[in-house]
């Protein structure tokens, strides 16, 4: 019963970051998105019995790539909108 | 269950934003939450019910058989799609900095990161 | 405007074709066949208490090995494509001090905790890949707090073409030494006493070769999205 809503109420706020990444105008925003999805991904796959994908997830997706996507706007001199 | 349902909401919404931005650091992060999406569907589908993860410590109970076999007593998630995923994960990381990286290329080159005036390969 | 609308279109018959997949889903109540076979054989016969890395190394280890080679490709093609031509540094921002005090500390410490997480990878959840990530985020911090400091190039590369060469070196000897003639059968060394840090056969060996391949393949990455180039 617990587990069920706090899921639910999880993949609530990974929806509203996803919507919020199509939406926003300007680049930093939906990057800083992608990496809150990562991250709460990282802890439902807790919930389902899978430690090892959790730790790589946490490490991969709310971190490496998030630096990545960093440097690559620093590259082409700020990510203008649309 | 309702880690299925996320999942595809993240693959849907992932494909929306590839379709429709026109900027290319946009349409890469699309890429990336639809990778998100995959994984989050793909370990769904390894659930027990009340399971406990796969790894056999001391905290699950064993028990040894007659001919000395060791059985495993408690339930234990499946293996498989964790392993699947775990090479996958990393697999993303690579095709997304090397994505970047010809983004970077296209931009040091032609000065503009709008895929509307890369027209030349279009046929 | 257009767009807009034929996109949404698509995701809307994508999400329809999926819907029925989702509807037969069932969650089961016992595993099947083929995952207890995978979990009685990793306990019994390599005696090694992570499920995962048993299937990860000894029973998928040829998908372990495409996933190497992936890995490397990409590495070389951003390598390739991220060369600089010696521009000169045009502003560099030096790290603040307790940016350099706290990194100068803490890196090492982080390196170490890495390659402990992907050697006891058959005992505890981890391995080489999450060991691999660790060592390349202690690079970053590295990179982060000294702007002026370039990498080993040299070093990395050497780590990472020992770590390809002796993972595949590993996999022939099980074609070599044994008498079933398998690829990659981790049985060439003794598979050892139940969750002892010398057991499982070469399985640890296996994992430290992925970790340090993995950590030298991403620090190469880092170093050349930063701008380095080849000046090193």
């Amino acid at each position: 019963m617990f587990e069920t809503i706090t899921l639910i109420v999880l993949g609530l706020i990974c929806i509203v970051a996803a919507v919020y990444a199509l939406i926003t105008k300007k680049t930093l925003n939906a990057i800083i998105a992608s990496g809150v999805i990562s991250l709460l991904a990282s802890v439902i796959f807790l919930f389902v019995a899978a430690p090892d994908v959790a730790m790589t997830e946490a490490s991969i997706g709310a971190g490496l790539t998030t630096v990545v996507f960093l440097y690559a706007i620093k590259h082409t001199k700020g990510g203008e909108d649309e | 269950m309702i880690v299925l349902i996320i999942g595809l909401m993240l693959v849907l919404i992932g494909i929306m934003i590839m379709l429709s931005k026109t900027n290319m650091l946009r349409i890469i992060i699309g890429f990336s939450i639809v990778d998100t999406g995959i994984h989050l569907i793909i370990v769904a589908l390894g659930y027990i019910k009340n399971a406990t993860a796969p790894i056999i410590d001391l905290g699950v109970k064993t028990s040894r058989d007659a001919t000395g076999l060791i059985r495993v007593l408690d339930k234990v998630a499946d293996p498989v799609p964790s392993a699947l995923v775990l090479t996958s994960i990393v697999i993303g990381l690579a095709v997304t900095a090397l994505m970047l990286s010809y983004a970077i290329r296209l931009y040091q080159k032609s000065g503009t990161l709008n895929i509307d005036d890369h027209e030349e390969s279009k046929w | 405007m257009f767009k807009y609308i034929f996109a949404f279109l698509c995701v809307i018959g994508f999400g329809w074709m999926m819907w029925h997949l989702v509807q037969g889903f069932y969650v089961p109540d016992t595993m099947n066949e083929l995952a207890d076979s995978y979990v009685s054989g990793s306990v019994n016969e390599l005696k090694i208490p992570n499920t995962v890395t048993a299937v990860v190394v000894s029973y998928r280890g040829l998908d372990t090995l495409g996933e190497v080679t992936v890995l490397f490709l990409a590495t070389v093609g951003v390598g390739f494509f991220l060369k600089r031509n010696s521009q000169g540094n045009a502003k560099r921002r030096e790290g603040s001090e307790i940016l350099k005090t706290g990194a100068s500390f803490l890196a090492p410490m982080i390196m170490l905790f890495g390659i402990y997480v992907f050697t006891h990878g058959h005992l505890t959840p981890g391995g080489g890949f999450q060991g691999g990530v660790l060592i390349a985020s202690a690079t970053l911090l590295i990179i982060l707090a000294c702007p002026a400091c370039t990498l080993p190039k040299h070093l990395i590369r050497l780590l990472e073409g020992i770590s390809g060469l002796g993972y595949v070196f590993i996999g022939i000897l099980g074609l070599l030494i044994l008498s079933q003639h398998s690829f990659l059968n981790p049985r060439i060394l003794g598979v050892g006493e139940w969750q002892k840090l010398f057991s499982g056969g070469a399985i640890p060996v296996i994992y430290s070769l992925i970790g340090l391949k993995v950590g030298s393949e991403l620090s190469s990455v880092l170093g050349y999205l930063k701008g380095g180039g080849e000046e090193s």
